[in-house]
């Protein structure tokens, strides 16, 4: 992925270097990169940037992306699964703009796929990158709210904390409630934010051939799971892990598989369940499969089941 | 067949049309020029220079104009292409012991060497509508010129106090290299550098509740306002080529030395400390702000206990940008329903867990539920 522009650059926004960082800042945000790789999970600081979109809205993804994207490369940008949500549709009519790259809409043609709270249904391959927008890159922020103290609890395995957050949550609910963000380990060693993927997609994450890196622009940190890494969803052995999963199928493409995103189709609370990955249902139907088409009517407390999906 | 409504190119573009007639207004009534922002909102300037850390009167002036006079837009504006510039070097530290003072006062001492200078200041208005400027007044009158000029040798108060071994010494290491905040990512604990640095481009409000907030009691610091001076100093930069320092630039900035008391501790006896405050224009609520600040944060390296949430140097320093905190704050109103759902899934479950449970316990046939 050579940043570099050449002879090749396509026409870009006037002003300003190819996909919009100077190349010092680029070479930085790289080295970040590549120290983050090769500690998989650990949280490097970099010198983050001002973006010309907001922090918050993804500048850390589209940092990272910016400093790998060459203008071989061809972009997907996700959000909620779907490539027609405006931030997504923002995103990459930035990079349309400032790299002039390929973009696409169909995950397995995409090199590099930024996204916000999803992973793709479709599985991606060893020759393509995953970049998450990550708005909260520290996973026991919400125990431990200083920097200075999480760091040590990093450098020196003490999760402990983490372990007493989530028994707490089964001594008081039965069950672990967090249903996004779900924290994992990876390679035994750091424990790490997915970024708030629903932790349907944490399996996926689990030896992915793909490289997956992780951006978070206001909080400053980025961080890596090299491909083929071992990433565990934290558990209990009395309480394992489990995903969401849904008495409806897809009402456009029938799919049982799929994360659904419920549509509230009248005032009377009927509901229509679809693919949230919008690539993978579009897929599907042009392929011939087909959902009911129907909204479900509204019954209180009974659409969803949990556990019942495959523990991972 | 049911089509989800999402958003799409056209809907970004009619928004982005919209904002732009809204921002013109009435065509009837003439356009803004940068010239009239610069000169007459020219404290709104002032703190888009300041907060987005870039001496600029022109692109502050764009930047507010292209905001709408929304104030953090216009230094969201500013910063976004402030980071694109390059980088050629620092400059050397200004001197604003050299400055051409236009306005310097002390709460300390009844008169100074160099003597009290009002200048421009809102301080002894009375906050009445003038209706004369509504109905497009005239000229203000102009001010009568003092027949001697100020004092060129203007003693800053903190070095008077010096002289009796009162105040806290404070020495820069002008060779030791300097951290910048806009290049690399803070760590905590922060020295004090990247700490004034932090607070220089932190929002104004957030700076002024913490002030307020050390002088009602939460992390009380005793201050005295030692000296606030406004006026031009020269940036001097050395090119390597030359070797020597030349002026570059002469720029307006207002300066803060509060003057705390301290207690002493059992290594160092009853003295004054300090708090320092610094910025671009003329931000005087902002200096002053942000010399509380600096004072209230310093208590760790004076083994002053941390309690109030103006001491906690993560608390502060984390949360005083406001391109950051407006971003993350208004990130909410991106779509979230993929978590959303999950949270529903999470929510139903729990709920039909409870009402099966006690469905169990009204059945008469059933065992009664374990305590």
């Amino acid at each position: 992925m050579d940043g570099t522009p050449n002879a090749a650059t396509p026409e870009t926004l006037a002003g300003y270097n190819f996909a919009y960082l100077d190349e010092q800042t680029k070479r930085m945000i790289r080295r970040a990169t590549l120290k983050a790789v090769a500690i998989p999970g650990y949280q490097v600081p970099f010198g983050s940037r001002e973006m010309p979109l907001p922090y918050g809205w993804g500048t850390g993804g589209i940092q990272v992306t910016a400093s790998i994207i060459g203008v071989e490369d061809t972009l997907k940008v996700i959000d909620q699964g779907a490539d027609d949500t405006t931030n997504a549709v923002n995103i990459r009519r930035f990079f349309a703009k400032t790299a002039g790259v390929a973009t696409t809409e169909k995950t397995a043609e995409a090199s590099i796929i930024q996204t916000r709270h999803r992973i793709p249904e479709e599985p991606l391959r060893a020759d393509q990158i995953i970049v998450y927008q990550v708005p909260q890159p520290e996973p026991l922020r919400f125990i431990e709210p200083r920097e200075a103290e999480t760091r040590k609890m990093h450098a020196l395995s003490e999760y402990g904390i983490m372990h007493v957050g989530l028994y707490e949550e089964i001594a008081h609910f039965g069950r672990i409630t967090q249903g996004y963000n779900y924290p994992v380990q990876v390679d035994d060693r750091y424990i790490m934010a997915p970024s708030p993927i629903p932790k349907f997609d944490n399996p996926k994450m689990d030896h992915m051939p793909a490289l997956q890196l992780f951006g978070a622009g206001r909080e400053k940190r980025i961080y890596a799971v090299p491909p083929h890494t071992k990433v565990k969803s934290l558990d209990f052995e009395d309480h394992p892990f489990t995903i969401e999963s849904w008495e409806q199928t897809c009402a456009l493409c029938g799919s049982e598989e799929s994360y659904l995103d419920e549509v509230i189709t009248d005032d009377r609370g009927s509901r229509l369940f679809v693919c949230s990955d919008s690539d993978y249902c579009r897929t599907r139907r042009d392929a011939g499969h087909e959902g009911s088409g129907l909204p479900v009517p509204a019954e209180p407390d009974t659409t969803a089941s949990e556990p019942a999906g495959e523990s991972s | 067949m049911y089509v989800a409504v999402k958003g799409g190119d056209a809907a970004i573009e009619n928004s982005q049309s919209l904002l732009a007639e809204e921002r013109r207004g009435d065509t009837a009534v003439d356009e803004l020029d940068l010239e009239q922002i610069k000169q007459q909102l020219s404290l709104a300037v002032d703190r888009v220079m300041t907060e987005g850390s870039l001496y600029d009167e022109d692109l502050a002036a764009l930047a507010i104009k292209q905001a709408r006079g929304d104030i953090v837009e216009a230094i969201f504006l500013l910063r976004a292409y402030r980071t694109t510039l390059p980088r050629f070097g620092a400059s050397e530290p200004i001197d604003t012991g050299d400055m051409a003072v236009r306005r310097r006062i002390s709460a300390t001492f009844k008169d100074v060497p160099g003597g009290q200078i009002l200048g421009p200041s809102f301080d002894y208005t009375h906050r009445l509508l003038d209706f004369t400027l509504a109905a497009n007044g005239e000229p203000p009158a102009p001010t009568p010129v003092a027949e001697a000029p100020v004092d060129e040798a203007m003693p800053r108060v903190t070095e008077l106090l010096n002289q009796e071994g009162l105040i806290e010494q404070e020495s820069a290491d002008d060779d030791q290299e300097v951290f910048d905040l806009t290049r690399e990512s803070m760590k905590f604990p922060a020295d004090r550098e990247a700490r004034l640095q932090n607070l220089a481009r932190g929002d104004e409000g957030f700076l002024l509740a913490l002030g307020y907030s050390t002088q009602r009691g939460w992390g009380r610091n005793h201050p005295f306002a030692g000296e606030i001076r406004m006026g031009e100093v020269a940036v001097e930069f050395t090119p390597e080529e030359l070797g020597f320092p030349i002026e570059i630039a002469e720029i307006t900035v207002t300066e803060c030395q509060m003057v705390n008391q301290f207690k002493g501790s059992s290594e160092v006896p009853p003295q004054f400390t300090r708090g320092y405050g610094l910025t671009f224009g003329h931000c005087e609520r902002k200096a002053m702000s942000m010399a509380l600040v600096d004072r209230a944060l310093r208590a760790e390296e004076l083994g002053e206990s941390i309690e109030a949430p103006a001491q906690d140097q993560e608390f502060v320093l984390a949360h005083a940008c406001n391109v950051e905190a407006s971003g993350f704050v208004q990130h909410l109103k991106l779509p979230h329903y993929v978590d959303f759902q999950s949270e529903l899934v999470t929510v139903r479950a729990l709920r039909k867990a409870i009402r099966e449970s006690a469905a169990n316990q009204e059945d008469p046939g059933m065992p009664p539920a374990a305590e």
